[in-house]
């Protein structure tokens, strides 16, 4: 006897493995509108010059994200 | 060699700051030259805070300073208007969101995100550089809202504020960002549905059958949020359209669509066959990526600013006998009004003062000022020059002379003419319906079986995708061309008007005279050297306009002598002795040739010892090369002048404008607009070209309004397109294009009808199949892409844009 209980379970991986696949897909394409939403692609200029200068020392920049925390929160 | 490099070089020297060309060691500072002072001192206040970086990174990133104003941001402490432009306010920190036209390049991104150094009560600036935008944090106790806003003055990046514009702004924004979300989902479940339905382009067999079904559920799964949320705005379109009576080019997408997902998931459900559903989805994301392409649109520009952008934001107005910062909105009939140097008068008033200068170059493009004595009606618009006068407001602001021009009905209407597409789709759609129908009765006769699916084959392969993409991809295109030539287009709608131009009109100061660069000749005996020294010796001390340009005209006469007396008398002239010689300079009136006057030039009469020697006389320096360009467009076009200038240089336009052109001087905005008008009721369509806000009603009426500016990131009237001045030369060659944008349209709808024959043949013959439709569907998107964008930049080439 040559008994191969693993045929059908091996091939309906494949649903499992779809599934998958679709949900991780789905993952980025919630990250994407998640930077669309949150205007990452309205000015894509800025950012790529912003990113050659040298750091500032951020000595206020506590308060500046605590209010930024706030205007999310309303 | 070396040598003549070398003395060019000492010649023509650069201004630091904003480039522009400037005499070396006049005006220095560290060794570095610079054009006028306010460069000097915008250097001199940086490199004070370490902030030289700025012209490091890039080679003199300012704007000239030559011609600045003094700004008045006194509103600011009004605290309506301070609420409403603050995102956030707390006793800490406010958050201000300002826009900055002036911000150009990385020097102006790395200058204001390090503002904290120059002033320490700001915390922190981030600049939006597409959208020239800066967001400022900063501490209130440190800094108020109006120091901010001088303090970016002062550096050359003078904040523009108006109230209403943003709204709109943010409206399109939000759109922008529910259309790239739905490509997202049409672009995800595309990708997924192609991948799922391979198995049955391939065909599956014995097991793998049972994977078949789950496939195909996944498949109507995917398609569901394509159709009922990516695609919804063509059901909506489509709807809106049919109860209008009018078959929009949505309704046979509609069709198509409607019929691809109920065929597709009738056979899913029953079981029968795969459907359609990679085409679908595909279809869809095709034609939103369409829309996304012809949505490009400039957001650093404004198409749609009326007086309010003009206007200040508040004037003083007199509360009880103490001055108070007042929205404009808020004037009443009555309200005594403080008007300051340079600011812009809101609302028609009577003058209370004495008396006082108005410059009227906004309303009229005339640019000296005129006089006005107490009692005087000031129209608003008027922008005085001088000292604080005090009026009192006769007119509400929306009801004044200038401002009433907006409620002229061309401020109402509707976009005109309905693209061609939608003229073609209602003869489609009726041809289509008709073929199916066809088709299903005679397969009613051949085989009863497959009526009913040859009549939805017809119904699903003539779904117009190739021919509402041509359309987004011809005229997406051209934007693309024309912004390149420093043309910018309001909306892809425009493109189609050109072609059914025949008639130019030009306003004339500022338009095709420049508006700073004005040149002076002198009639009369010609002058000795000696006596030129004296004339320029005296309007060396007035500021006056146009004794600068007396001034810069006489220029080789150095060096200059102190007059031993001088009197300046506003309005009239200027009396001095100089070397012990008597010398007039000023009005007809003034120099005692009262009854000589030509009220329809500007002069300044010269008088020494005396004896009347003649007079200068001001010219508008026309742009260069408008002759050329003027000739070419008139092949092609009828040709008109509008000018709210007085008619002292019809001669001179006369000279190379063809003689049937049409002249009219001294046009108040309301009379140009009803030119236009006119113009339009004996069949023509109009192009206006002008530049300022007395043009405003011309640009609104005419079929495409083109507003001329110098520079495009500084205010100008509402329009269809904004045209940078330098490019007014090449006029004739965009509209050459614009006028071909007509034609690639109609060829590529003559390809898409041949891929719809195609289709509709194969559908009517009944061979029609899920794996053909998902070969035609693409090809037929992607070789119109192709061609449009091919045939586009051929023509741009042809004309050399």
């Amino acid at each position: 006897m040559d008994y191969r209980p693993w045929t059908i379970s091996d091939m309906s991986v494949i649903f499992i493995l779809i599934l998958v696949s679709i949900v991780v897909a789905g993952l980025f394409l919630g990250a994407f509108f998640w930077a669309v939403r949150s205007g990452q692609y309205d000015d894509t200029h800025s950012p790529s010059v912003r990113m050659l200068f040298e750091d500032k020392k951020p000595k206020k920049a506590e308060i500046k994200e605590s209010v930024d925390r706030e205007i999310s929160d309303e | 060699m070396s040598v003549t490099a070398n003395s060019t070089a000492t010649l023509k020297a650069s201004c630091h700051h904003c480039g522009d060309p400037c005499k070396p060691g006049v005006i220095t500072s560290d060794e570095k030259d610079f054009c006028c002072r306010g460069c000097k001192t915008v250097f001199e206040i940086l490199s004070s805070h370490q902030l030289e970086g700025y012209y490091q990174l890039e080679p003199s990133p300012g704007q000239s300073r030559k011609l600045e104003e003094k700004a008045l941001y006194d509103f600011l402490e009004n605290e309506t208007i301070r609420k409403s432009l603050l995102e956030f306010a707390s006793e800490q920190c406010e958050k201000v969101t300002f826009n900055i036209p002036a911000i150009h390049c990385s020097s102006c991104i790395w200058l204001l995100e390090n503002l904290d150094r120059l002033e320490h009560g700001v915390i922190d600036v981030k600049v939006d550089f597409t959208n020239k935008k800066a967001s400022v944090h900063y501490q209130p106790q440190r800094l108020s809202l109006k120091q901010l806003a001088e303090l970016l003055h002062r550096i050359g990046y003078a904040p523009q504020m108006s109230l209403d514009e943003d709204q709109g702004r943010k409206k399109k924004q939000s759109y922008d960002h529910r259309l790239v979300i739905k490509i997202g989902i049409a672009g995800f479940c595309f990708g997924n549905v192609m991948l799922l339905s391979f198995p049955d382009y391939l065909g599956l067999n014995g097991i793998e059958q049972t994977y078949q079904n789950f496939f195909r559920y996944l498949n109507a799964l995917l398609a569901v949020p394509v159709v009922f949320y990516a695609g919804v705005d063509y059901f909506i379109s489509a709807f809106k359209g049919l109860r209008q009576r009018y078959a929009n080019i949505d309704v046979p997408i509609v069709l198509g669509v409607s019929v691809l997902f109920l065929r597709s998931s009738y056979e899913v459900l029953a079981g029968i066959g795969p459907g359609y559903f990679d085409s679908l989805v595909g279809l869809i994301f095709f034609l939103l990526i369409g829309k996304w392409f012809q949505n490009k649109t400039y957001s650093g520009l404004s198409f749609d600013r009326d007086y309010k952008s003009y206007f200040p934001l508040a004037i003083l107005k007199d509360v009880a006998g103490s001055l108070e910062p007042t929205p404009v909105a808020a004037l009443n009939k009555g309200d005594e009004v403080a008007i300051r140097n340079n600011e812009i008068i809101p609302a028609d008033a009577i003058l209370i003062d004495k008396e006082a200068a108005i410059d009227y170059s906004f309303i009229t493009g005339e640019s000296e000022p005129v006089w006005q004595k107490k009692g005087d009606y000031i129209y608003a618009g008027g922008r005085l020059s001088g000292v604080v006068k005090r009026m009192v407001v006769q007119k509400e602001v929306s009801q004044s002379y200038l401002t009433r021009l907006w409620n002229d009905e061309a401020f109402s209407k509707e976009e005109q003419g309905r693209p061609m597409v939608d003229r073609l789709s209602k003869y489609f759609t009726a041809v289509i319906i008709s073929v199916a129908i066809l088709a299903g009765v005679a397969w009613q006769f051949i085989n009863p079986d497959k009526a009913w699916l040859v009549f939805t084959a017809v119904l699903i392969v003539a779904c117009p995708c190739a021919l509402a993409l041509a359309t987004p991809f011809t005229t997406g295109n051209m934007m693309r061309v024309f912004g390149r030539n420093k043309f910018y287009l309001k909306n892809a709608a425009t493109v189609e008007r050109f072609s059914e131009i025949d008639t130019l009109v030009f306003d004339k100061t500022g338009t095709i005279t420049h508006t700073d660069q004005r040149s002076l000749i002198f009639s009369g005996e010609p002058l000795s050297a000696e006596e030129q020294r004296w004339v320029r010796s005296v309007v060396a001390g007035s500021t006056h306009p146009l004794s600068r340009m007396v001034y810069d005209f006489l220029k080789q006469h150095e060096p200059l002598t102190e007059p031993e007396a001088y009197r300046e008398m506003p309005g009239k002239g200027i009396e001095a002795t100089i070397s012990e010689v008597t010398l007039r300079l000023g009005s007809a009136e003034f120099v005692g040739l009262g009854d000589e006057q030509h009220p329809a030039e500007t002069r300044v009469y010269l008088k020494i010892r005396e004896v009347n020697r003649g007079f200068f006389q001001v010219q508008s320096g026309y742009r260069e090369g408008i002759d050329d360009c003027v000739n070419q467009l008139s092949d092609h076009y009828k040709l008109a002048v509008l000018s709210g200038d007085n008619a002292g240089e019809e001669r001179a336009l006369r000279s190379f404008f063809p003689p049937d052109t049409l002249m009219q001087f001294s046009q108040s905005p309301e009379d140009k607009l009803n030119t236009i008008k006119k113009m339009q009721h004996d069949g023509r369509k109009v192009i206006m070209l002008g530049d300022g806000l007395n043009d405003a009603g011309a640009l609104k009426q005419s079929d495409i309004g083109i507003a001329v500016t110098e520079d495009i990131g500084t205010f100008s009237p509402a329009s269809d397109a904004i045209l940078e001045a330098g490019t007014l030369c090449r006029l004739d060659d965009l509209l050459k294009l614009g006028k071909s944008g007509k034609r690639v349209i109609r060829a590529s709808f003559t390809l898409s009808f041949l891929y719809n024959f195609a289709g509709v043949s194969l559908a009517v013959a009944g061979v029609f199949s899920p794996l053909i439709a998902a070969v035609l569907m693409p090809l037929s998107s992607i070789s119109i892409v192709i061609f449009t964008m091919l045939a586009v930049r051929i023509i741009a080439k042809k004309y050399r844009l």
